[in-house]
């Protein structure tokens, strides 16, 4: 590939996070309101195909958190890190929690996504911080 | 369903074997299996071979005609069967569909996984590739992270501490301290296993199994092929079950439920016409503490909120009601992904038979249950096996 090519990106999920960064994230709703986050052509539980992009809330509540401190080589810098999956309501999502102390972070509390980057490689990643 | 006679299983020791290639160790396993079996190779018409991170560990896809070639089955068709830690139980199962259909007497069933010749991060790494690349393994989920929110949102649902984990891992190394194929031969004490570091919380060094290289293998034949030839198989698999999650923990409405497990459990029991009350004692996939009882509740041997507290208890120890992972189970025996769903069944036979190091304890046995789980129990095979003859 060479540089003034545009990367190869994942279609659905990379425009997922450019949403998300820009703060109009989304997440698609099945017929009987279950939230999916794309990319998805059906509801993986009913078949449903008839999925509508609906606004994600502005902030979920934290469901479950772990400090992740052995690492995958591509998280060498990061750790240690706080690690969670967020409840939005019809939706939940998994990302890295920042700007509070990895110990302070616990079930119930409030945050709001965003998308930033990993210290070991710049890739994207989904970040939540603590609602302001 | 048909019961399907376990004619001989055997599995490499278990333990850091870095320089041991994954053929020559499925060789050892396959080849043993047939050796107690009594049954030539050539006798095989199938062969379902489990190995899960095999690209990564020795740069090999396209494994099945190379382990045929290791066991002398090439005139059997050869399939590698993939489902992350649950493999060589998904390989099992097909074994035993193969035979139920008609389309085979006899089926050599195993895995192979080669670990310890990679860098513990590049394992970490291959391993991870078990969770959702995108949602899960792009934000730094690791394995052990993974259970660990398993574990948070089951302490956050029903309670239960450190200690309750420690006292499954201290059960499980007493296990395999009397088995000579296991990985660690020794036993731990709770401050070794609370004390010891941290790997994400609260999974520590010691709620963790080890990374294991080895290989298991079964022969499976049909009740009338077992019968024709006079083979000494007391052993049978009576119900095989399998049941499938979302790949995504944030996709599952409860993530400290594992509906996979209860799904292959009702399956699997259904089969056999047997219940969770029958059961004598399990082997369960416990690579992680938090795990083991994750297991126990899926398969209904115990309530949800209730399996926390089985080992403090002393339920599930070798002289409880319940003997869970009297093999050491993967905390201790150890755990070479692609093959511990076959190793469970390969012990799980001595178990019954009475032929195992640790078969004292369940002198009456007669049903166990085997549940063998990929990734974050997105994939389970469990299975039921019964002394039959």
């Amino acid at each position: 590939m060479s540089d003034d090519e545009e990367p190869v990106k994942d279609a659905g999920y990379d425009e997922f996070l450019d949403a998300l960064e820009s703060g109009e994230g989304y997440y698609l709703e099945s017929s009987d309101g279950q939230g999916w986050l794309p990319p998805r052509t059906v509801d993986p539980r009913t078949g449903d195909g008839d999925l509508t992009e609906k606004p994600l809330p502005d902030a979920g509540t934290v469901a479950t958190k772990t400090i992740i401190r052995v690492p995958t080589p591509q998280f060498e810098v990061d750790v240690p890190f706080a690690l969670a999956v967020v409840d939005f309501g019809p939706v939940k999502m998994t990302g890295q929690v920042r700007g509070v102390d990895p110990e302070a972070v616990d079930v119930g509390m409030q945050v709001e996504p965003t998308v930033e980057t990993r210290e070991t490689t710049d890739d994207r990643l989904i970040v939540f911080r603590p609602q302001e | 369903m048909e019961p399907i006679r376990i004619a001989g299983g055997s599995s490499t020791e278990f333990g850091e074997f870095p320089n041991r290639t994954g053929r020559e160790m499925f060789a050892e396993a396959g080849q043993g299996a047939l050796e107690k079996a009594g049954i030539e190779p050539n006798e095989v018409d199938a062969l379902y071979y489990g190995n899960f991170m095999g690209q990564d560990a020795e740069n090999q896809g396209h494994q099945g005609p190379l382990m045929a070639e290791s066991i002398a089955t090439l005139d059997a068709p050869a399939t590698r069967v993939e489902s992350a830690c649950a493999s060589a139980g998904f390989a099992v199962a097909e074994g035993v569909k193969a035979i139920r259909s008609g389309s085979a007497d006899v089926a050599l069933v195993g895995g192979m996984e080669r670990m310890n010749n990679l860098e513990t991060e590049e394992t970490t790494a291959s391993l991870a590739t078990a969770a959702d690349d995108l949602y899960e393994i792009r934000e730094g989920m690791t394995f052990p992270g993974a259970y660990a929110l398993m574990a948070e949102a089951y302490f956050e649902e029903f309670g239960g501490s450190r200690e309750d984990l420690a006292a499954i891992a201290v059960k499980n190394h007493e296990n395999g301290a009397t088995n000579p194929k296991a990985q660690f031969q020794f036993e731990i004490t709770t401050e070794k296993v609370l004390d010891a570091p941290m790997v994400a919380d609260p999974v520590g060094l010691f709620d963790a199994c080890p990374i294991t290289d080895g290989a298991s293998a079964a022969v499976l034949t049909s009740e009338s092929y077992a019968e024709e030839h006079g083979l000494d198989a007391p052993i049978a698999i009576t119900g095989s079950g399998r049941g499938m999650d979302n790949l995504a923990l944030q996709d599952r409405p409860a993530i400290a439920q594992t509906k996979a497990a209860e799904k292959a459990a009702d399956v699997a029991y259904d089969e056999a016409g047997v219940g969770p009350d029958d059961v004598d004692l399990a082997e369960v996939h416990d690579c992680f503490t938090i795990a083991e009882v994750l297991a126990l509740e899926g398969l209904g041997l115990f309530e949800p909120g209730e399996g926390i507290s089985a080992a403090r208890e002393g339920i599930t120890s070798a002289d409880g009601d319940l003997p869970v992972n009297l093999s050491g189970g993967l905390k201790a025996k150890g755990h070479p992904v692609g093959a511990t769903g076959a190793s469970q069944v390969v012990e799980m036979a001595q178990l019954l038979e009475g032929t195992h190091p640790n078969s004292d304890a369940v002198p009456d046995a007669t049903v166990g249950v085997t549940h063998n789980a990929g990734g974050t129990v997105a994939s389970v095979s469990v299975h039921v096996l019964e002394v039959v003859a």
